[in-house]
């Protein structure tokens, strides 16, 4: 039992921190708007190997562990980083044990050099709806619950207009390859990335409290700084509670995953329900504590807000969340 | 990040699921509706195994089990229902004295509340001060090799039925409030010991004690003279370590479960076929498991002989304010049945959700409030500016 990052996770903490500071300001996140995307930065982690850390030496990749991976992705939730760093990293481990077309694409994955994502909806017909990083991604594998597709096609290199600027489009493909995907495979790459998700927004949400705790220790009203008033200082508080809360939950979801324990997909729903109620939390916190200038576009807490309404809807609505995990907790529901 | 027990704390919490299926009884837990919220053969029970011995430092004469069998240990026991307020207080109780204690403390007391023999209760709130503990005004005057002792305590739960009191007292009005204090272990046997019941809205009675005139050697008195919040935080840190609180909602969900799966509506339908029923019950589910992440957290950190301090409030007000919630989720979900108490034949698993419903308010008040717990989140976390 360690709760705690071990040291070799707090290294590759410490890399990425820097990394994502240096590079990914929040000047970048602004410039990549409306795409939501940035090649340059992405490529920069193509060069630092980070597309494919988590796949396996065997396979060329980096041989890190989902939970090396999830300490990056903290990182990259914290800085809202406009690169498709989790769908990217789930499709490449799900296609450890398939090739889409052939090695070379593979290996391009593997390296970044390609960008791959997963429709985390069943396509209806021949058309992926509104997929993650579907503006930019030149692979995407789909399920239709039985068997799997890899399609390829250009990236439209534009996002359907959506709430925080996330690379979604709709995407078809134009040649295909069946891939042999079981359902047990999908479900476990969806279930990476609800618990990555849910660690991204755990990143989110601290870095949208900071904003917060640190604007009420500078802005005066009545005479005195606003985040000595308890009526603001427990809204933070109960943000922070719940923030650590979310962070043990998708640590111990990850952890779950990385060791195969049976409760892990179990785990891995609940964290991304609880992180992103938690992190939707603590933006509007944060924003309302800032009062108008909140609202504006010039403060940052506004992008944090918007990010925090949309990661988890990319899945599809919460509601059908918690009623897939009460199917598996109690059978299904008979219909009345 | 590792959040697997090792193989002998997992065994530790297989030997307490096996204790709790051979000793815990329904009788045991219906007992308590007689307001004591204490199983003396329970309590026996739980000190012949040396657990109440065990989270206590081995450097200090305890059974020095780690802090992860601690927080198994309460976690299987709040899971089935067992009624271990009175294994909290003397595990607490019994760190106190031997941290703080003299030697006859340690030697005549400390065995017997481990044993079981003696039980102690808690005596800082007063009837002017709760969450400003360090105001406590009950006096203690020196008067050669005695102290005399007047005032009142409130919510001395269990000193009905208790042997000792830790009493919080004030030595030195004259001095800034938290510097006057002073601790004693006072027999409740003791002339001059008033003790009145205080009625609850829910099952458990609690406690008015008055102390007038009550004399005691300067032996019974625990750490130095105005060293009393030195003491405070000693108890502080072991009840927010060890006393457990983490789990008071999985027997309630159990119980809601069991409904939703076994009651036909008066439509026909059965409520866990009801999709807001089912989100309900996972949305409780899910708290569970974060308050089993806050939970393991601190047991991880004090087993890493880390001090935590703020971990604690998170735990404790997350724990009681979804407890709350979920209860009076519950509730709702069987509508006017849930209304029963375990009074009545027809209340659904003897009124438990009930039971629940009017028990959990005082759980985000005692031990710290919601709002202490919330500022020292603030402060001690947030850094933002003390405002008491």
């Amino acid at each position: 039992m360690r709760t705690r990052l071990t040291d070799d996770e707090a290294a590759v903490r410490d890399v990425f921190a820097g990394f994502f500071a240096n590079e990914s300001p929040i000047e970048v996140v602004r410039a990549a708007v409306p795409l939501g995307h940035d090649a340059a930065l992405w490529r920069k982690l193509v060069e630092m190997g980070a597309p494919g850390m988590a796949v396996s030496l065997d396979a060329g990749g980096g041989g890190a562990t989902l939970c090396d991976l999830a300490v990056v992705v903290e990182q990259w939730g914290r800085h809202l980083a406009p690169v498709p760093l989790v769908e990217h990293s789930v499709t490449a481990r799900l296609l450890e044990h398939h090739r889409p077309f052939d090695q070379a694409q593979f290996e391009a994955i593997v390296a970044g050099n390609d960008i791959a994502t997963l429709a985390l909806r069943n396509p209806q017909g021949a058309t992926a709806h509104l997929i993650p990083a579907g503006a930019v991604a030149d692979i995407i594998i789909t399920h239709d619950g039985t068997s799997g597709e890899a399609w390829r096609s250009a990236p439209p290199l534009t996002a359907a207009p959506n709430t925080a600027d996330l690379p979604l489009a709709s995407r078809s493909p134009d040649e295909t390859t069946p891939l042999d995907i079981s359902d047990q495979q999908w479900t476990r790459a969806l279930d990476e990335w609800r618990a990555l998700m849910a660690v991204a927004h755990v990143g989110l949400a601290e870095r949208a409290i900071e904003l917060g705790v640190d604007y009420a220790k500078e802005r005066i009203q009545f005479g005195v700084p606003i985040g000595s008033f308890q009526a603001v200082q427990h809204g933070f508080a109960d943000a922070a509670t719940r923030l650590e809360g979310a962070r043990l939950l998708a640590h111990r979801a990850v952890w779950a995953l990385e060791t195969n324990q049976a409760d892990a997909s179990r785990l891995a729903g609940m964290a991304l329900l609880f992180s992103a109620e938690m992190a939707r939390f603590a933006a509007d916190r944060s924003l309302q504590y800032h009062g108008g200038y909140g609202f504006s576009a010039e403060y940052d807490i506004q992008l944090y807000h918007r990010h925090a309404a949309s990661w988890i809807l990319q899945l599809g609505e919460p509601g059908r969340e918690y009623a897939r995990l009460a199917d598996a907790e109690f059978g299904p529901r008979k219909a009345a | 990040m590792d959040f697997s027990f090792p193989p002998e704390v997992e065994e530790f919490r297989a030997e307490v699921r096996q204790f709790l299926a051979d000793t815990l009884t329904e009788d045991m837990i219906a007992a308590t509706h007689d307001g004591t919220i204490h199983s003396p053969a329970l309590h026996a029970a739980i000190a012949q195994r040396g657990w109440l011995a065990g989270p206590v430092p081995s450097e200090l004469g305890g059974g020095g089990r780690g802090a992860l069998e601690s927080v198994v240990l309460n976690e299987e026991m709040q899971l089935a229902r067992a009624p271990i307020d009175a294994m909290g207080v003397a595990i607490i109780v019994a760190a106190i004295l031997l941290e703080h204690g003299n030697d006859d403390l340690k030697n005549d007391v400390v065995p017997r509340i481990l044993d079981g023999r003696a039980l102690a209760c808690f005596g800082y709130t007063e009837p002017e001060s709760g969450s400003d503990v360090a105001a406590a005004q009950t006096r203690a005057v020196r008067d050669g090799d005695e102290w005399v002792i007047n005032g009142s305590k409130m919510w001395t739960t269990m000193a009905h039925v208790a042997n000792y009191v830790i009493l919080l007292t004030r030595t030195d009005p004259d001095v800034p409030k938290h510097k006057g204090l002073t601790f004693f272990l006072v027999p409740l046997d003791s002339p001059g010991i008033e003790i009145q019941p205080v009625p609850t809205m829910a099952v458990e009675r609690s406690n008015a004690t008055f102390y007038d005139d009550v004399r005691l050697a300067d032996k019974w008195r625990v750490g130095e003279v105005n060293g009393g919040w030195a003491v405070m935080k000693t108890a502080l840190k072991y009840e927010r370590g060890i006393a457990g609180g983490q789990f008071p909602s999985p027997p309630v969900i159990d119980a809601a479960v069991h409904w939703a799966q076994t009651h036909t509506r008066d439509d026909g339908t059965a409520p866990i076929d009801d999709p807001t029923v089912r989100e309900t019950l996972m949305r409780a589910m899910i708290d569970v498991e974060v308050c089993r992440g806050f939970a393991y957290h601190t047991a991880s950190l004090a087993q890493e002989g880390a001090m935590f301090g703020v971990e604690g409030s998170m735990t404790k007000l997350f724990a009681s304010e979804s407890y709350k919630r979920h209860c009076r989720d519950f509730q709702d979900i069987m509508g006017v049945d849930g209304l029963l108490t375990h009074a009545s034949p027809d209340a659904h698993l003897g009124g438990r959700i009930e039971e629940n419903v009017r028990h959990s308010p005082v759980t985000t008040i005692y031990g710290g409030t919601s709002e202490i717990s919330r500022n020292l989140v603030a402060e001690g976390h947030l850094g933002l500016p003390r405002t008491r």
